[in-house]
């Protein structure tokens, strides 16, 4: 592995590119994904529209999204803004049936309750829903971030460096270090998301862990 | 006071929930509104803070058309208790009790006080301030509901089967303490329940619902015992009408019969020696009882475990169904009257109970206020 320590610097410029590029859409697109769920959940008629519109965005090749963004976006074709654009849409794909989910997963007595003490509806979602649904999009966003991290790799193919780089670099040269470590990278990277959601909301929800009701 | 002035709720089916229902909830009393499922009666308290809309008639709540008013604002002066309590689950109980003051714009620490001064109220303790939902008992969560629609002091409160949740005993605790709470508070309550037992004990006046939502009779609920007005209410008010109407009327003081006691440890021969009729009844050092026994049946000084316990104690002065029942449930036939001590006074025949009751006249009162109300009042 005397290849990793001669390029250790360039491996750690790609990975940090890579968390840039899998990082800032999963960001982004759980902010879009927010409102988009709150509407599905809201508004029966919207429900399957949604979810069914969203999820099929997911079932687009990358490699095509990233070759047509540049068209549809007037960026130029190696501009990493198409990466990002990209999977901000799966983002959203993954994410809007999660949050409509996770709003769903809240106890219908406690929606009651909150309008019945004269919760406004924006205050009643940000203050009470939101947070009762946070473990059930955190688990979506979880799935979210890897998929992000695998996905994000194709972009090499259009010239935007990142871990992927490393694939075609040993593809292209039959050599298989820069290979596996690119592997092991994105697994790490994928590790570090999970563990960073986690641990967010770990914090975000003091209330899960407490314990049940002693006898 | 909270007025119903022929007050409708139609679906866009064609379900009627709640037919034309005109009734008034007086101020500072106990309303309860029971009914067989479909009668309408979560219905009806959702329309009075507006999480429902009539489709026809009025309801005035002080003078006030809630109509008129902005939904969340009268919500928020209008507490609300439901079943299981709904708590917020990701909010300390604390959090949950100041949630109207804060909404209103109490300052912080003042809410935080507000909730610790209501946790004692509602008999818990401080140290549950900092605890989440979760890790209370049914019983528990169901106080903190009644403490957090306490917590800004409205004078209107809505409660739709509050205690319909948790196990017979601490419902029955869960009662007396809302009743001991209400005498200190005098709230405007409407309260929903289908169990007419807890109608029958909570309520100032009760009205019975029909399915379709027609009210089919307003009443104290002595009244309602002794005077259903169809057979439907008959039916719905239960068996054991006269008894348990006795619960209303006071006991009188009884010519206690003296009783001779024993304690536990008293030798076969003390216990004989006091015995009447072949019981004798058995108390602790404090003259509470704790049981009869036949001293003819035992051999050793009594044990505990020995004694009959079949028998219930009533208050002096408490209502007659406890003096009777304490003469009608005692293995030696004399029913136990206790002070407020919890001490044997002495002992009462069920033919003395019986010969009082038939003195009385039954409840044959009609308030005018009890009365429905006809028609709109102009």
């Amino acid at each position: 592995m005397s290849w990793l320590r001669d390029h250790f610097a360039d491996v750690l410029n790609l990975a940090g590119q890579h968390v840039y590029l899998a990082g800032l859409p999963l960001v982004l697109g759980l902010l879009i994904a927010l409102p988009l769920g709150w509407l599905a959940r809201r508004y029966s008629v919207l429900y399957p529209v949604l979810i069914l519109g969203t999820g099929l965005l997911y079932t687009i090749p990358s490699l095509a999204l990233f070759i047509m963004l540049p068209l549809l976006l007037g960026t130029g074709i190696l501009d990493p803004i198409n990466v990002v654009v990209a999977m901000i849409i799966y983002t959203v794909a993954l994410l809007v049936r999660t949050v409509a989910d996770g709003l769903g997963s809240v106890p219908d007595a406690v929606n009651q309750s909150a309008t019945a003490m004269g919760y406004k509806r924006v205050r009643r979602f940000t203050s009470v829903e939101l947070p009762l649904a946070i473990p059930v999009i955190s688990a979506g966003l979880r799935v979210a971030a890897v998929s992000n991290v695998s996905i994000v790799s194709v972009a090499t193919l259009i010239g935007v460096p990142q871990l992927g780089s490393l694939f075609t670099d040993g593809f292209n040269r039959t050599f298989l270090d820069p290979i596996i470590v690119g592997v092991v990278a994105c697994v790490l990277l994928s590790l570090l998301f999970d563990v960073a959601i986690l641990g967010a909301t770990r914090l975000m929800t003091p209330w899960q862990r407490a314990g049940k009701a002693p006898a | 006071m909270i007025r119903f002035d022929a007050v409708s709720k139609q679906y866009p089916d064609g379900t009627l929930a709640v037919d034309e229902l005109t009734f008034e909830a007086l101020t500072g009393q106990i309303t309860v509104l029971v009914g067989p499922s479909g009668c309408g009666k979560t219905t009806s308290l959702r329309m009075i803070n507006r999480m429902i809309q009539p489709t026809g008639g009025r309801i005035w709540i002080d003078d006030q058309d809630p109509a008129q008013m902005d939904e969340a604002q009268l919500r928020r002066g209008i507490g609300y208790v439901i079943q299981h309590a709904g708590l917020f689950p990701h909010r300390t109980v604390a959090a949950n009790i100041a949630t109207v003051p804060l909404l209103i714009g109490w300052d912080k620490r003042k809410a935080e006080a507000r909730a610790l001064e209501l946790l004692e109220r509602v008999g818990l303790p401080a140290s549950f301030a900092k605890r989440y939902p979760a890790q209370l008992s049914g019983g528990q969560q169901q106080r903190v509901g009644v403490a957090r629609a306490l917590a800004a002091d409205p004078p209107v409160m809505l409660m739709d089967e509050p205690f319909s949740a948790v196990d017979p005993i601490v419902r029955e605790q869960l009662q007396d303490e809302f009743l001991r709470l209400q005498g200190d508070l005098g709230k405007t309550i409407v309260f929903v329940t289908h169990d007419i037992e807890e109608a029958i004990k909570l309520g100032d006046q009760v009205a019975v619902l029909r399915v379709g939502g027609q009210l089919a009779q307003l009443a104290e609920p002595a009244y309602l015992l002794a005077h259903p007005v169809d057979d439907f209410v008959a039916d719905f008010v239960g068996r054991d009408r006269g008894y348990r109407g006795l619960s209303f009327q006071a006991s009188p003081r009884f010519p206690l019969t003296h009783e001779q006691t024993v304690q536990l440890g008293a030798t076969p021969a003390q216990a004989a020696e006091a015995a009447r009729d072949g019981w004798v009844l058995v108390t602790d050092a404090d003259r509470r009882p704790l049981g009869w026994i036949e001293p003819a049946r035992i051999l050793v000084s009594i044990q505990p475990e020995m004694l009959h316990r079949g028998g219930t104690v009533a208050p002096e002065g408490g209502p007659l169904r406890n003096t009777l029942d304490a003469a009608l449930s005692s293995p030696s036939r004399r029913g136990v009257i206790v002070d407020d001590q919890g001490a044997v006074l002495g002992t009462v025949r069920a033919h003395e109970v019986l010969a009082e009751i038939e003195e009385r006249a039954r409840p044959a009162f009609e308030p005018e206020s009890l009365q429905p109300v006809e028609e709109a009042p102009a």
